[in-house]
């Protein structure tokens, strides 16, 4: 059976500068999987280079075996929080509708079974009774389940998501994990950027860990070991006690 | 009154108020894209870019075609626009201080262009310096149904287009996730904004034309929290001021439009800011006011 997902020596520069070398890896059907690595291992642009956001120098991205197409609706992606302005004069259920503009078509309109759908999502993410709030009026938290609720009705089969867990609380972090994990057991693969070291090993099976190259992939237990963070962090992590590890904060 | 009753039974008049009314809806729905594609100045460069257009095209003819003087404006308004991205992207220049150089650069341009054809035997009769202020209510009315044809066509895009054009403003990156020709949409966009502006200078002034795109959008802005309700809004304030602008300048021969449509919106935006039921000024300032007495009314009955 073929990988939803395999890499080959893709690479990718901005300007005259490779951010990503020679990056290789496959992911199995039916996983949740962490992309680890520094401030600049370029794990954002890698998410962008599979969904062809951004031009690739060189390489080969396989979504189920074929060369990736927007159209095949095989993937959903939830951006960053950060990359949108919030101020949009539009609802959370707008929002989440807009998942579904890839299925809606040149100019139709979004119709009833569109709506019920977001409905659905919205409700999934436990945000429903949020549907007509204006997105501005959201915490940073209700507007990353609004976003995951988009991304949950592009009805995908691979799901990219972009620092989901930042400036979001407690209650949020929880309520998305779970979300993921259900995701997983329906057989969807799901890939993560992710920058807490101190849950990885709990959050996902799969694990990538990314400094420009790939210096890991695989089983969790396998790729995330003291030694290989060394290699990906190059000196700039802190061990704390019970072999528990972060990332020296540099600010 | 009688003179006011008389105006409006002329034919002419009433086509220009149609191409004035089509021409404000038209340009507040898409200022109120514009507005929140944070393209604004663009909007007003584009403007000001087109009076050297509109020069060369009468300089090229020698008559005062408005199909020509307006394809003339709308080849120089998009050139600004072009040079005014290319800039931003490929110089260290900021959005902004490329907007400036563009926007005063052309305009220069199209004041020197300006004074030659004045000074042209065929050139001082041409009435190309009612472009800088406006005069709708001197429009024959083959420009006008020109006008108003073009405003019609334009909002039919931008209605056909209305969910492609929102996904692009609110979030490009997922669009393009989507399948969404991203660029084509901008550059579709683009044109749009240009055309509008461009048929736009003959009736509010290649200075003000900016002013007539974005002041409705910021008016409306203040009434909605959502983008079909705001455009609709955008587009009947456009509307409503384009229409008493040119009632105004109908009233005696020589009033510029451009100025009274300008004044007209300006005035609805502060009756938004001032007054608008969720967002205005006062009305925050009244409902605060009483929410605080409520508060000290309970607090006495606890006392």
């Amino acid at each position: 059976m073929t990988n939803p997902i395999e890499i080959r020596n893709l690479t990718v520069a901005y300007d005259k500068t490779a951010v990503l070398k020679d990056v290789q890896f496959s992911i199995p059907k039916g996983s949740l999987t962490g992309i680890v690595g520094p401030n600049g291992a370029g794990k954002s642009t890698l998410i962008k280079a599979i969904l062809g956001l951004i031009p690739k120098v060189s390489g080969e991205i396989k979504i189920y075996g074929k060369p990736y197409k927007a159209k095949d609706r095989l993937v959903g992606y939830v951006p960053q929080r950060g990359s949108v302005d919030w101020d949009f004069p539009t609802s959370a259920l707008d929002v989440v509708l807009m998942g579904r503009y890839g299925h809606i078509g040149w100019f139709k309109r979004p119709g009833k079974e569109d709506t019920i759908l977001a409905k659905e999502s919205l409700k999934k993410v436990g945000m429903d009774s949020y549907a007509n709030r204006q997105i501005s009026q959201l915490s940073g938290g209700q507007q990353q389940r609004v976003f995951l609720a988009r991304a949950l009705v592009q009805d995908a089969q691979v799901y990219f998501m972009d620092e989901p867990f930042v400036g979001v609380d407690a209650a949020t972090e929880k309520a998305i994990i779970q979300l993921l994990t259900d995701l997983k057991d329906q057989g969807k693969t799901v890939i993560v950027v992710h920058h807490d070291l101190q849950t990885v090993e709990e959050y996902f099976d799969h694990c990538i860990l990314l400094n420009k190259e790939v210096i890991a992939s695989g089983v969790t237990e396998e790729v995330f070991t003291v030694e290989q963070l060394h290699q990906t962090y190059g000196g700039k992590l802190a061990f704390l006690d019970k072999g528990k590890v972060m990332v020296e904060q540099k600010r | 009154m009688e003179q006011i009753g008389q105006m409006l039974l002329a034919a002419n008049t009433q086509w220009v108020l149609i191409g004035t009314l089509l021409l404000g809806l038209a340009s507040g729905i898409l200022g109120s894209f514009a507005l929140l594609r944070k393209q604004s100045l663009i909007g007003d460069a584009v403007a000001h870019a087109a009076l050297p257009g509109i020069c060369i095209g009468f300089m090229l003819t020698g008559e005062r075609s408005l199909i020509i003087l307006l394809i003339g404006a709308t080849v120089t308004g998009l050139l600004a626009a072009y040079c005014i991205q290319y800039i931003a992207s490929a110089s260290i220049l900021k959005e902004d201080t490329a907007i400036c150089l563009i926007l005063s650069t052309f305009f220069g341009v199209g004041i020197v262009l300006l004074t030659k054809v004045q000074q042209m035997p065929s050139g001082n009769k041409s009435g190309l310096d009612s472009f800088i202020f406006g005069q709708a209510a001197g429009m024959v009315s083959s420009d006008v149904k020109l006008m108003a044809g073009a405003a019609a066509l334009l909002l039919m895009v931008t209605i056909i287009f209305f969910k492609e054009f929102k996904l692009i403003t609110f979030d490009a990156e997922f669009a393009k996730g989507l399948g969404l020709p991203v660029s084509a949409l901008n550059f579709l966009f683009m044109t749009l904004l240009v055309a509008v502006v461009v048929i736009g200078i003959q009736a509010v002034g290649v200075i003000l034309m900016a002013a007539l795109l974005i002041t409705p959008a910021i008016s409306a802005r203040y009434w909605t929290n959502s983008l079909s309700k705001m455009v609709i809004i955008s587009g009947i304030f456009g509307a409503i001021s384009g229409v008493i602008g040119t009632l105004i300048s109908s009233l005696d021969r020589g009033i510029p439009t451009g100025p009274f449509i300008v004044v007209t919106a300006t005035i609805i935006f502060f009756i938004s800011i001032l007054f608008a039921p969720a967002r205005g000024i006062i009305t925050l300032k009244i409902k605060r006011r009483m929410t605080n007495q409520k508060l000290l009314r309970e607090q006495g009955q606890v006392k």
